[in-house]
């Protein structure tokens, strides 16, 4: 799969010939080093995909069940725009596809919106604001269709050949060390970059919402609608940015990952779920909550594969989930002061 | 069961014999084996979303995970099948108690939570299992031929058979539904998910019935489930366990109608033969389009009738008609209430709690005496309804007592009080509009613990007592705000409360429905009610209060005859100010 994990398994049977308990320290800490590495920079991106899950379930809490396909679209609109005839071709394959993901958002921002003003603000906001369960049962059907209708289309304009946005990144790393005899820390340059534009991106959308006349608009609007109308605030409007943000920022997130994993119409089913947790774990209406929450989720996931097969990585990432929200129903970093 | 459900269940078991025969008859003429395996797989899902619809369509807690128990029970059967050799016919009962097991597990912890987390982590559940069951080995499992005795094993080489056990099963499950509904277990889910709070404070042990529900519903998807794998004959983890299995029951009910009986059935009957030839038809042309199509009709449907198909067309077509009278002398056997043993009903001392530095209820003493009107006055943020959360156990109180009749009502859980003889009433009104004021006043009748009849009579008889029983049968989303404050009030005295504490009853009421409502509080009180009423607006208090407390930043500025607190120099200074207190001096 990745390149640390087979070096370390090369080590590991030259090892296993060789002298016995020193090498299998230097292994053990190695093993751990790079999967605490891999937690944290997977991590990050999935902080990212969360925060864009943050805006629109944490904090407008709408149920979307498209998010996953969200995440499709930007990978897919990243693969586009870099590779073959793609416009941003010229750039090469090494800043492209980071370029690429960066546009990716603009690009499922617009579709967000759209999506948003002809369905989604039909089951949502103040068309439901008050009613009976708030009208989330309408909110379910909608996303599920919208979901099923990304996904099979995928299938038709995109086929079903697995995809990766290729760059010579993915497959060279930054060595660390040896640090303590042979152990050393790989990292991958794609995962390390990604996981650099992953934090820019969020730093930045924070900054936007925290201190422009735009973020708190759609604070306000997000925390009581009716009264966000009386102060003039064109609701509507903000909740359609809203919804826009967070499909562009789950777009980026997926623009990066597509660096370094391969994928197709149907993957945004494997995310959505890491996404729900992450966003639940952070504590809903935080948008910090939401990156510490998906960067938890990347890391346990990484971490498990230390001590658990690979089959139950994704179970571990549930079970930690129950037992966090079980011990701490607000989420980890939820405060109801913190509505960020 | 409740009041009027005789002939209601009768026209739906009817209406249910007649669509089973119609269904079984049409079956016998498809030949066509894919066809029968689709008449086969629309009870199926039906099953699954009745079992779907009493946890999270009448009870309102939303499950994105019920492949749980679907998965369990086919995953029962089959390994039951597989390693001991027992017959579905065993397995799928088995499969159910697996089931009932598991709710329980699962619901233990889970209901701690609400609203999202709650639908969240009940995702969280099958999908931990599904993978746990790839590490297991049992990726993919079939079920073994049984040639010697096909039927003793369910399994049948006529496939009309399992079309045949498919409808029974589906009657049972539609069975249990209605009996659900008809009941006051229906009408005790109704009321948690319209508000989880109002309903303890009815006096329902909102826990319990939560956890009955998802019992209840996770053997009934365990049947289902159980018999899927019956009619596919082989399982995987992804089939029974996946996402999209736990979003196929949320899709069939909310489709067709959320907390109807006929809503999975509906839409069970419409979306799965859909998908299925979509499926045959267009997915060879082009694959992928046959999602699009489908995702595309959920969507227009859901815009078309928000609510699901069966309540818009009941709407539209068959709006329920004129309501019958309650017969005369239905609520003259109402029980009554205790009438208290002293001068004292309820005597609260030092009543005290905190919310990190703000004291909002410090040191609070006063008396209630039985049959009287107590008024507890104050400016906004006095700390009148904190007060009433710690009476009836919404809040805890840091320090002080509550005694009702020498017993305390301190430490207890809401319904507990409830039951003790405290009944409450909101700021906000919350009914069930679709449902008969009568069935909305029930609730409290029910929530105190009264039988069938009983809490019948005690729901006439508190709508008798508020001048509503002309309305018993009209359904409460037509009521007026005045309408709906009396019958908040007649759902408290319903459940035969001996003390009734009511939050801002008054409010948002022109002053001739004010007049209305004072007229019937002054009439209980005549007739032996105690009652404490939150209010800040004086001048209606001075008209019906026996004697008032006024509180002001969480202390009793006064307490007192009407005339001698209105003249109270403090309580001028905290209504009017300090400046109006010293001009009225001068």
């Amino acid at each position: 799969m990745t390149q640390p994990e087979s070096e370390a398994a090369l080590r590991r049977a030259a090892g296993a010939g060789g002298s016995g308990n020193q090498v299998d320290l230097e292994v053990l800490i190695e093993n751990v080093l790079n999967a605490l590495a891999a937690g944290i920079t997977i991590g990050c991106i999935y902080g990212l995909m969360c925060i864009g899950l943050g805006l629109i379930f944490g904090i407008m809490r709408i149920v979307n069940f498209a998010q996953g396909e969200l995440l499709m679209l930007g990978m897919f609109a990243s693969l586009y725009l870099v590779t073959g005839g793609g416009v941003l071709a010229f750039l090469g394959p090494y800043i492209g596809p980071f370029v690429g993901a960066l546009l990716a958002g603009p690009i499922v921002f617009a579709g967000g919106a759209l999506l948003h003003k002809f369905l989604i603000a039909r089951v949502s906001g103040l068309r439901t604001s008050g009613s009976l369960d708030e009208g989330h049962f309408g909110q379910l059907i909608v996303t599920l269709g919208i979901s099923l209708i990304l996904q099979n289309g995928g299938l038709i304009l995109f086929g079903s050949t697995p995809m990766t946005v290729r760059t010579p990144l993915a497959s060279s790393a930054i060595e660390i060390g040896p640090i303590y005899g042979d152990a050393t820390v790989f990292l991958n340059k794609a995962r390390l970059i990604a996981c650099a534009v992953a934090i820019i991106t969020a730093v930045l959308l924070y900054l936007v919402l925290e201190y422009t006349r735009l973020g708190k608009a759609l604070r306000a609007a997000a925390d009581n609608p009716t009264a966000a109308t009386y102060m003039g605030i064109d609701v509507d409007k903000a909740y359609r940015i809203a919804f826009g943000l967070g499909s562009g920022i789950t777009a980026i997130a997926g623009g990066l990952m597509a660096t370094y994993l391969s994928f197709g119409p149907f993957i945004g089913l494997d995310y959505v779920i890491i996404m729900y947790s992450g966003v639940v774990l952070g504590g809903m209406g935080s948008i910090l909550g939401a990156f510490w929450g998906g960067l938890t989720v990347g890391f346990v996931q990484q971490c498990s594969a230390l001590v658990l097969p690979p089959q139950l990585q994704n179970a571990a990432i549930f079970v930690v989930f129950l037992m966090i929200v079980l011990l701490r129903p607000q989420g980890l970093f939820g405060r109801s002061a913190e509505r960020a | 069961m409740r009041y009027g459900s005789g002939p209601r269940l009768r026209r739906d078991l009817i209406t249910l014999a007649i669509v089973s025969v119609a269904y079984l008859g049409a079956s016998l003429f498809v030949a066509n084996s894919y066809y029968q395996l689709i008449m086969t797989l629309v009870p199926v899902w039906a099953l699954f979303g009745v079992s779907w619809n009493i946890l999270s369509g009448y009870g309102g807690q939303l499950s994105f995970g019920h492949a749980s128990f679907f998965g369990i029970g086919a995953y029962t059967v089959t390994l039951a099948l597989v390693y001991w050799n027992l017959t579905p016919w065993l397995g799928i009962p088995l499969g159910m108690i697996v089931a009932a097991v598991a709710a329980v597990l699962i619901g233990l912890p889970t209901f701690r939570l609400r609203g999202h987390y709650f639908a969240l982590s009940m995702l969280a559940y099958p999908l931990a299992i599904l993978y746990f069951l790839q590490y297991l080995g049992f990726q993919e499992m079939s079920l073994p031929m049984h040639r010697e005795h096909p039927a003793a094993f369910l399994e049948f080489t006529n496939p009309h058979y399992y079309t045949l056990v498919a409808v029974v099963l589906l009657i049972g499950g539609v069975f249990v539904c209605m009996l659900v509904e008809n009941s006051r277990f229906g009408l005790a889910l109704l009321a948690i998910r319209k508000n989880e709070l109002a309903a303890e404070a009815a006096g329902i042990n909102t826990r319990l019935w939560k956890m009955r529900a998802l019992v209840v519903s996770g053997m009934i998807a365990a049947a289902a489930g159980g018999f899927y794998a019956c009619v596919l004959l082989v399982v995987t983890p992804d089939s029974v366990f996946g996402m999209l299995v736990s979003a196929q029951a949320v899709v069939v009910t909310l489709f067709g109608g959320v907390a109807s009986v006929w809503g999975p059935v509906i839409g069970a009957a419409i979306l799965v033969p859909l998908a299925e030839s979509l499926n045959a038809e267009l997915g060879n042309i082009l694959p992928g389009i046959q999602g699009v199509v489908y995702g595309a009709a959920i969507i227009g449907i859901m815009l078309a009738s928000p609510d699901g198909l069966f309540w818009t067309i009941r709407d539209r077509f068959f709006r329920p008609g004129a309501p019958a009278p309650l017969p005369a002398g239905l609520g003259a056997r109402a029980p009554v209430a205790m009438p208290a043993a002293g001068g004292v009903l309820l005597k609260v001392a030092g009543l005290s709690r905190s919310f990190g530095g703000l004291r909002a209820v410090s040191g609070v003493s006063f008396e209630v005496r039985a049959g009287e009107i107590l008024g507890i006055i104050g400016p906004n943020g006095a700390g009148k309804t904190t007060l009433f959360n710690l009476l009836n156990g919404v809040l805890t109180a840091d320090e002080g007592s509550a005694e009702l009749d020498g017993r305390s009502i301190l430490r207890r859980k809401v319904h507990a009080v409830c039951r003790m003889g405290v009944g409450r009433t909101f700021q906000v009104v919350r009914n069930f509009p679709r449902l008969p004021l009568l069935d909305n006043v029930i609730v409290g009748a029910y929530g105190a613990g009264l039988a069938d009849a009983d809490a019948i009579a005690s729901a006439a008889h508190a709508l008798e007592r508020v001048g509503l029983s002309a309305l018993a049968g009209v359904s409460a989303g037509q009521l007026t705000n005045k309408q709906l404050r009396l019958m908040e009030l007649a759902r408290a005295l319903a459940g035969v409360p001996r003390l009734l504490l009511l939050d801002e009853t008054l409010a948002g009421l022109g002053r001739e429905e004010c007049d209305d409502v004072l007229t019937v509080l002054s009439r209980l009180r005549n007739e032996g009610t105690t009652v404490v009423i939150i209010e800040h607006t004086m001048h209606a208090m001075m008209r019906i209060a026996d004697r008032f407390v006024v509180l002001d930043h969480g202390r009793v500025l006064a307490s007192g005859l009407p005339t001698q607190v209105v003249e109270d120099r403090s309580v001028i200074e905290a209504y009017l100010g300090k400046k109006w207190a010293a001009r009225q001096d001068a």
